[in-house]
């Protein structure tokens, strides 16, 4: 599936988030530039520091004090196609454009739900802040109740702490759905959860995506869930998007050499006894990181110009929707084909 | 040879006056060099189960034996032995480690406390042999450092290596790589299956991720648990290539996979419920039947199952209509 036709409806260009730290300027986003389209959902993937959350909470413009957006541009499309420049909206502008425009839906429940109020009361609160009635708010979200599997009149009534664990993430996809946003962004929605309760909630995801045709930015470590999830995937290390492409090329086609360790460090279930390999060191001081490609001093097929310039983020011949940053992506995609079992 | 064996375990826990049943009729054994691993959702008991084995909580009922004799007919010296004959690696190296302490601490005072060294140089040797068994080298580099000033995966290394000093024979892995990343996750399994291997020990596995499972116990056995108790047991291709019982197969049918093809391709396995019952309610008869879509009415309701042989199928199944009819009842199409 290409999606390059479709209306594009977030744009980022060139983003670049430092935190101030004692020993100095932590990159934690470099450079990253992108395109979400209508109805598609783009996966992030990677470890832990790569800035993934740090992307996530810059383009909802709530990083810690720390933290600072030093260059770049974040540009949405509503409906009605008037561009919105979201780095420059004011506070009361933010405000608005949250929940009606772009929600999101966070790891952990508990923390995003305040414990003192009844879920009802958080509903009526959201609506009334962006000028929604409470008759049109409780018909709204009883309906999206229904569709994420929840009994709605039990839970409308519920404290965040009457719930279990998935409830609770449920009761925040539907109430991120509320005002029709045409963006959801999902940081690691289903990590805290059991496996059948992240089953139901990546099926109730399904339908309600397929019904309402809204955007997903999804942010996780898991590979799997990507992997089921995603239209197209954007591999992060160190701070940047390294590579990105529909979900197939990436899985099968992987042109990054990070891209291709972490594929090659994800156990299948559906495969017999299999050789795993892990990446050897741990990921880089953003502070002070290594030159030329980041990623070079764990890498196997590194040479000397990767140790030295950093590689450019450039289209895959003849794939214009898959693009690498890897001087190496000829060596990486043959040493997939060598040893992939299809 | 048997090490370990559970005997019509229960535990129950007290609750505001109430007695939650956490763990109910465990029979389990384990060999000497055996890797087992313990799976299943948050409150099925697996964490109990791994500290019980560990000898950190005691059972209300039932029987523990090891080598054969009940762990409470231990005495004195021999009892002490035993203490550092079962050890556990907790889930979070973070909380698990001092952070006052250096990683030369670390490993120090369980060694001289339990007198495993002679004197300093031998003490020295020995520390620089533990890191080096856990991949923590060049030793020097480490020893003088803080927790802090390690990745959680030296840290977890750094546990793991602490466990080894009273060369125990038997390991508890509790969730023991959930907090490590990804790329980091496969060099800790394989070491332990390494060490495992080398040292001759049992390892208990203790995971959600039932991927992660079948890699690192494929020449061991998987034991599903579900609300307090075992409902399949076997060897790791059987349980996970043909699983028996249906609440194995749901789990299997609902973990995504690392590849869009298969894992798009999957065929879901719809449950008549998506809640877990809460441990103070466990549900009569099979604890899974509200659930279960092959739930046959006057059968799993009433009778409690137990673990037995199904036709085509070499692992221990806990599923009435499995083992007593030899199959289960076909799919209602919604």
């Amino acid at each position: 599936m290409t999606s390059d036709n479709r209306k594009v409806v977030l744009s980022v260009r060139d983003l670049d988030v430092t935190y101030l730290a004692r020993r100095g300027r932590v990159q934690a986003v470099k450079n990253v530039s992108f395109d979400l389209h209508e109805g598609e959902t783009l996966a992030f993937i990677g470890e832990s520091g790569c800035g993934k959350s740090t992307l996530n909470l810059a383009l909802i413009r709530t990083l810690p004090k720390t933290g600072k957006i030093d260059r770049g541009s974040v540009v949405y499309t509503p409906r009605d196609g008037k561009s919105i420049d979201v780095l420059s909206l004011s506070k009361r502008g933010m405000q608005r454009f949250l929940w009606s425009e772009m929600s999101m839906v966070f790891q952990g429940a508990l923390n995003s739900l305040n414990p003192v109020i009844r879920i009802a009361d958080m509903i009526y609160d959201t609506a009334a802040a962006h000028g929604m009635s409470r008759r049109d708010a409780e018909r709204t979200i009883h309906e999206l109740f229904e569709k994420v599997r929840l009994d709605g009149q039990r839970v409308f009534r519920s404290y965040p702490h009457e719930l279990s664990g998935g409830m609770r993430q449920r009761v925040l996809l539907a109430t991120a759905l509320m005002l029709r946003p045409q963006i959801v962004i999902m940081d690691e929605p289903t990590t805290a959860v059991d496996i059948l309760t992240q089953r139901s909630i990546l099926d109730s995801l399904k339908t309600l995506r397929a019904e309402m045709n809204f955007s997903i930015i999804f942010i996780s470590h898991d590979l799997a869930v990507a992997a089921e999830i995603a239209d197209r995937i954007a591999t992060m290390y160190a701070g940047e998007i390294v590579e990105m492409g529909p979900v197939e090329e990436v899985f099968y086609r992987p042109r990054h050499a990070y891209t291709l360790s972490l594929l090659d460090a994800a156990p299948h279930l559906s495969t017999a006894d299999e050789e795993l390999e892990s990446i050897p060191g741990s990921p880089p001081d953003l502070i002070e990181p290594p030159p030329g490609c980041k990623f070079h001093p764990r890498c196997r097929f590194a040479t000397e110009t990767c140790a030295t310039i950093p590689p450019p983020f450039v289209a895959v011949p003849d794939h214009a929707d898959h693009g690498v940053a890897c001087y190496e992506s000829e060596t990486v995609l043959a040493t997939k084909r060598k040893f992939s079992r299809a | 040879m048997t090490l370990l064996e559970l005997r019509n375990v229960h535990r129950t826990f007290e609750k505001d006056k109430q007695t939650i049943p956490v763990l109910q009729d465990i029979n389990l054994s384990i060999d000497t060099n055996e890797v087992i691993c313990l799976v299943g959702e948050s409150g099925c008991g697996k964490t109990t189960t791994g500290k019980i084995i560990a000898g950190l909580l005691n059972q209300t009922s039932g029987e523990v034996l090891i080598d054969g004799r009940p762990r409470e007919a231990y005495k004195g010296s021999e009892a002490k032995a035993l203490r550092r004959a079962f050890q556990i690696v907790h889930q979070d190296p973070f909380a698990s480690l001092n952070p006052a302490h250096t990683v030369e601490q670390v490993l120090r005072f369980p060694l001289r406390r339990h007198h495993m060294v002679k004197d300093r140089n031998a003490l020295r040797r020995r520390i620089w042999e533990l890191l080096t068994m856990v991949d923590l080298t060049p030793p020097g580099d480490l020893v003088n450092k803080y927790p802090h000033q390690l990745s959680g995966g030296q840290r977890q290394r750094v546990s793991i290596a602490r466990t080894l000093t009273v060369m125990p024979r038997l390991i508890v892995a509790d969730e023991a790589v959930s907090m490590v990343d990804v790329s980091i996750r496969i060099g800790i399994l394989k070491m332990l299956r390494r060490l495992r291997s080398e040292l001759g020990m049992s390892i208990v596995f203790i995971t959600h991720d039932l991927a992660l499972a079948k890699y690192f116990a494929w020449d061991g056995r998987i034991a599903v648990m579900y609300l307090g108790r075992i409902v399949e047991i076997g060897r790791t291709p059987d349980v996970i290539m043909n699983p028996a019982h249906p609440y194995t197969r749901a789990l299997l049918a609902a973990v995504p996979e690392a590849d869009p093809d298969v894992t798009r391709r999957k065929k879901p396995m719809p449950l008549r419920s998506d809640e877990i019952p809460r441990l103070t309610a466990i549900p009569h008869g099979c604890a899974f039947h509200p659930r279960c879509p092959f739930f046959v009415e006057g059968v799993c309701d009433t009778h409690v199952p137990e673990l037995g042989q199904a036709p085509g199928h070499p692992q221990q199944v806990a599923c009435t209509p499995l083992v007593r009819d030899g199959a289960l009842r076909p799919l209602e199409t919604v």
